[in-house]
């Protein structure tokens, strides 16, 4: 795509977030990515590459399906993107591959990552399997816990998974680590984040490795309705990377509406929130400045949300930017209108999705909407592993 | 002048700077240590004022900024500690901690309080050179506040050249790249030791190195090669575990604090006493 209003500026910034905040230590590594990632990403070979393991290993083009019962239940024509049948379960893959390709150009022996629920780690302790390079995942010690098949898996696929002890112990806490690692291991070792937050070039870097998405839905529209663009994009956002890819063709074009589903937990009036850009002040985490749960101080405070990936206290830059220049919006879902969103979606049209997918799927029910429309939903991610708390709530609810 | 340059006119080797993170072990020892510290020797104090994510830390001051939060420390309460203080303690003083704190207090804000409060200097391992200069340089040059920046060992030269362009007071120098608290443990591991060209050409700025340096040997080996060092998880670690590491000298100096909190309740005294241990045993 080219350079749009929407692409950050040279020094990464999307308006006033984004940048570089780093420690002087971090210097070196992020210059190099920052002066390579575009002349190696848009090079053909990489290119060549990107897209025959997308279509070969992870099985995309993902298909857009047309979700009937769905559509009538709502009185409007939804079309699902299924990130969810994905190599791995979640739309996440789209960038570890990208991203691995990356660090093998780099000449990089060592991977490291951080990961919430577990999908993240998963797709990067994959593609390292499949690359033959050293992997290590930090990862939250109570999402160890309460993600524990997506921990075997990523220690079947040879991957070190470190449990983070520090703070509440979840996807912030593994993201310090991962961050402190790469501080203590400047040359040999690739950081691969899994969202588009980080310091400046990582929202941009993943947001274009993500943009597959937009760009396969822009074509399957075409073919299934005569045209590439939908009337609006449904997404959820934690950090935000399968919004940015589900929108990123799309930004550019006013008729589309784009919205966002924020983790509201038990609500954004309750402290127990991840609800980040209805509830956050500017502030600097994580290497760039973006929206951030913060006390008046400026620590950071502990978020909540039922879905591990969407745990987190900010978001990606390019997302508070959207939100400021009012070309999306961002409505928060609480666990439960997610978990019944779920339940409906499961029942309606056979499909489990992920927790996190869910809260996108939960907007549906908070506006009324046009019959004419057609509207997508990125459906990021499939609910294997969230079978537990799925279990839990309707044992819960039968009683 | 400044203090910070006043100290580098008058002393140019051996200087020891001690970094201690303020509302740690306890919310109301921050005027404590600096008084002990003072008293003992030390040449330089800087205060770490405690963030929720300090990514560049290594776990014993994560765990000090943690407890000092959990004590319920901020900005507000630190300068007022540093307020009551600023009439008897003369040693140059840094503030050093993480942008955002810094950012959500107000910059403007911040440096008028430093500025009030008796602080000389700030360092904000997160804050890039490059929006210091466009957005902040010239409030803190305004208010007479010195800004620090770091050097790392792979800092290229022309970067090295601009961050000390940038910096007043002294450059502060990696002794190699990673968290703080990664012990130095020989001359070779210390990448300015093993090729000291990697020391910018200061042109008279004074260096001090930090990260590593944790005892008598090692804070010897930083001064052959710069100004001074900076110390401060061994610092931390040894006000945390003195009743742990088992050596007769951490023994002797928690004997003396015990006896010192049970006889006279002075929690001045005691820490003044633990300070003193300290510097003599990194002074030799």
């Amino acid at each position: 795509m080219s350079k749009s209003k929407y692409s950050p500026d040279s020094d990464g910034y999307y308006g006033e977030f984004g940048g570089a905040f780093i420690p002087e230590m971090l210097v070196p590594n992020i210059t190099e990515l920052r002066e390579n990632y575009l002349k190696i990403t848009e090079s053909e070979e990489f290119i060549k590459e990107f897209h025959h393991l997308l279509r070969d290993y992870t099985g995309r083009p993902t298909p857009l399906y047309f979700a009937k019962r769905l559509s009538e239940k709502y009185q409007t024509n939804i079309h699902l993107k299924r990130e969810d049948l994905n190599h791995t379960g979640a739309h996440k893959i789209n960038n570890t591959i990208g991203q691995v390709l990356l660090a093998e150009k780099l000449g990089k022996k060592r991977i490291i990552a951080e990961t919430g629920a577990g999908q993240h780690g998963v797709a990067t302790a994959t593609v390292c399997a499949l690359k033959g390079l050293e992997c290590v995942v930090y990862m939250g010690a109570l999402d160890v816990e309460r993600q524990a098949p997506n921990v075997t898996k990523m220690k079947m696929l040879g991957a070190t998974v470190v449990p983070v002890e520090s703070g509440n112990k979840t996807l912030k806490d593994a993201t310090n680590e991962a961050m402190r690692d790469w501080i203590n291991h400047p040359e040999d070792t690739y950081y691969i984040i899994g969202s588009v937050v980080g310091p400046h070039p990582y929202p941009d870097l993943v947001a274009r490795m993500q943009s597959v998405i937009s760009y396969e839905i822009s074509l399957q529209l075409n073919t299934h309705i005569g045209r590439s663009f939908p009337d609006y994009v449904l997404a959820c956002v934690g950090g935000g990377s399968n919004a940015a890819g589900g929108f990123y063709h799309f930004l550019e074009n006013p008729a589309v509406k784009l919205i966002g589903a924020e983790a509201a937990g038990k609500g954004i009036e309750t402290s127990e929130t991840a609800a980040t850009l209805a509830l956050g002040k500017t502030g600097i985490l994580h290497g760039s400045k973006s929206k951030l749960i913060q006390d008046s101080y400026g620590q950071v405070i502990e978020p909540y949300s039922i879905s591990a990936g969407l745990d987190y206290p900010g978001v990606g830059p390019l997302h508070s930017y959207l939100q400021a220049t009012g070309r999306c919006t961002y409505i928060p879902v609480t666990d439960q209108e997610a978990l019944d969103a779920a339940m409906e979606l499961t029942q309606l049209e056979g499909i489990i999705p992920a927790l996190e997918s869910a809260h996108a799927l939960a907007l549906l029910s908070k506006q009324t909407w046009n019959r004419s429309h057609h509207m997508v939903i990125i459906l990021s991610g499939r609910g294997d592993k969230d079978m537990d708390t799925y279990s839990k709530y309707f044992s819960h609810e039968s009683h | 002048m400044n203090r910070i340059d006043e100290l580098f006119t008058r002393k140019q080797e051996s200087v020891l700077s001690i970094y201690f993170t303020a509302g740690y072990p306890e919310l109301n020892d921050t005027t404590h240590l600096i008084s002990g510290l003072e008293k003992a020797g030390a040449d330089l104090i800087e205060i770490g004022f405690p963030f929720s994510d300090p990514v560049a830390d290594g776990p014993v001051i994560q765990a000090s900024s943690h407890q000092a939060l959990e004590n319920g420390m901020n900005l507000d309460i630190l300068f007022e500690q540093l307020l009551s203080i600023k009439a008897t303690s003369s040693i140059p003083k840094i503030m050093m901690g993480y942008f955002n704190t810094v950012y959500q207090y107000g910059v403007d804000r911040f440096i008028s309080k430093c500025a009030t409060s008796g602080v000389d200097g700030v360092i904000i391992p997160d804050l890039p050179p490059e929006v210091y200069e466009k957005e902040y340089r010239q409030s803190f040059e305004a208010a007479g506040i010195h800004t620090i920046f770091l050097v790392a060992p792979q800092t290229t030269p022309e970067r090295a050249e601009y961050l000390q362009a940038l910096t007043k007071g002294f450059l502060y120098q990696l002794s190699m790249s990673g968290t703080t608290g990664n012990p130095v443990v020989g001359e070779a591991q210390m990448v300015v030791g093993e090729d000291p060209s990697v020391i910018p050409q200061t042109n008279g700025m004074p260096v001090m190195i930090g990260f590593g340096i944790h005892d008598h040997a090692t804070f010897e080996m930083a001064c052959r090669h710069a100004n001074g060092a900076i110390i401060g998880t061994a610092f931390i670690r040894h006000l945390a575990t003195l009743e742990e590491d088992g050596r007769q000298e951490t023994r002797d100096i928690r004997q003396k604090t015990l006896d010192i909190r049970q006889e006279t309740g002075d929690r001045g005294r005691e820490i003044g006493e633990i300070c003193k241990g300290f510097i003599d045993k990194i002074r030799g």
